[in-house]
């Protein structure tokens, strides 16, 4: 499955996270992040994004995370929401709980 | 990270249970603390149709990483006249929640579908079959006249509940206090539930603002027979388990009955009678045993049964 067009998941409300994905050809993971909490947890949020980003298989793309606070829970179900609507597949009845998603 | 919830109790104690819409992080990170008996995390109309996807994203991590303790953590999931229904099985079953609850439940072949579907996703994610339970929440004219079939439909099934705002729509009435307009349907309902050894559980209260309404409703459903409630805003879980608590003397009784029906069985005595001249046998022993229960989980209790 790849990335097609830009994905966008999560809000700007409080303990929240939104986060756009848009493919790339080239150049690797261009990473931009705005955060509440940046001096705290800016390391700890990029981290986690190029963590799920790399399991989900996604090498090259723009993507912009604005943060409010969210619990690595939320950062994770944001990327991976956003990397699904960008591929733009029907995946209902095949999303792999417990694999890429974890 | 992630650490397996306990395997669920099918019968165990639901005085509240409380909705939380599944898509929002700030609501279900703390879920928990508010100290109801069970939270339901809603994935269905809390949540809006372009949000669905994200909604399940958010439920499945927030069930691997989340740690809800003695909360028992229930999942709404999409009616089965939607196009969500088997992928919500599907994250709810590898989440590991405890339970599901079935919307607009109308007749056993409902619940039966859903079985089906758990039954499959514990076995793709290898959770152990049988494990995820079950509640029906029936909304409409035809779901209460088919409660009874509906009751006995599964083994998982641990429950049933009323929802009054589907099912007022369908009567044509609206809200009267007092409750006039639900007393056949919640009388109904909790006669099939008790026939088939099921819990009952009432609906919502909406007006949040309405203590004195709130109160009023809670006291019907204890003297109907309730099990729980469906509760909107956690402002009403303490209302609810302070009026769920028996009283002391309530207490005192159970004690005595517990403890002497104890003694007479060691000794082959079937009946007996106790301080006061009260004729007991084993009928009374499960009724005082709940007092006990929901003494404990009142935290009134001070014996030591």
């Amino acid at each position: 499955m790849e990335l097609k067009a830009v994905g966008t998941a999560g809000t700007l409300e409080s303990s929240d996270v939104m986060i756009t994905i848009e493919p790339t050809k080239s150049g690797g993971i261009d990473l931009s992040l705005e955060s509440s909490v940046i001096n705290q947890y800016g390391r700890q949020i990029k981290a986690q994004v190029l963590d799920s980003l790399k399991r989900l298989g996604v090498e090259n793309a723009k993507v912009i995370v604005n943060d409010h606070g969210a619990l690595d829970c939320t950062i994770k179900a944001r990327v991976e929401c956003a990397y699904y609507r960008g591929c733009q597949c029907d995946v209902d009845g095949t999303y792999p709980w417990g694999g890429v998603i974890r | 990270m992630s650490i397996p919830r306990p395997k669920p109790e099918k019968f165990r104690l639901r005085r509240t249970m409380m909705f939380m819409n599944a898509q929002k992080p700030g609501l279900i990170k703390d879920a928990y603390i508010y100290g109801a008996d069970s939270i339901m995390l809603d994935l269905e109309d809390a949540v809006a149709e372009n949000q669905k996807d994200s909604a399940r994203f958010s439920l499945y991590h927030a069930l691997k990483e989340i740690d809800y303790g003695d909360t028992e953590v229930i999942v709404r999931i999409n009616g089965l006249d939607t196009p969500h229904w088997k992928e919500d099985i599907r994250v709810v079953v590898a989440g590991g929640a405890d339970g599901i609850r079935i919307a607009k439940t109308e007749s056993a072949q409902d619940v039966k579908t859903v079985d089906a579907a758990v039954t499959e996703a514990e076995k793709e994610f290898g959770v152990e079959v049988g494990r995820t339970l079950l509640m029906a929440a029936v909304e409409s004219p035809k779901g209460v006249l088919n409660a009874y079939e509906i009751c006995t439909a599964s083994p998982r099934l641990f429950g049933v509940a009323i929802s009054g705002g589907d099912y007022r729509k369908c009567m044509q009435v609206k809200v009267i206090p007092g409750g006039i307009e639900m007393l056949a349907a919640r009388g109904h309902l909790l006669v099939a539930a008790r026939a088939a050894g099921v819990q009952c559980f009432d609906t919502v209260f909406t007006n949040i603002n309405d203590d004195e309404g709130f109160r009023a409703e809670v006291k019907q459903n204890v003297e109907m027979g309730f099990d729980g409630k469906s509760l909107v805003n956690p402002r009403q879980i303490n209302i609810v388990h302070e009026m769920l608590a028996p009283t002391p003397k309530e207490i005192a009784e159970a004690e005595k009955i517990v403890r002497a029906y104890r003694e007479h069985a060691a000794e082959g005595v079937g009946v007996f009678t106790i301080e006061g001249g009260k004729m007991i046998d084993i009928a009374f022993v499960p009724g005082a045993e709940r007092v006990i229960k929901l003494a404990k989980a009142s935290g009134i209790y001070e014996g030591d049964l």
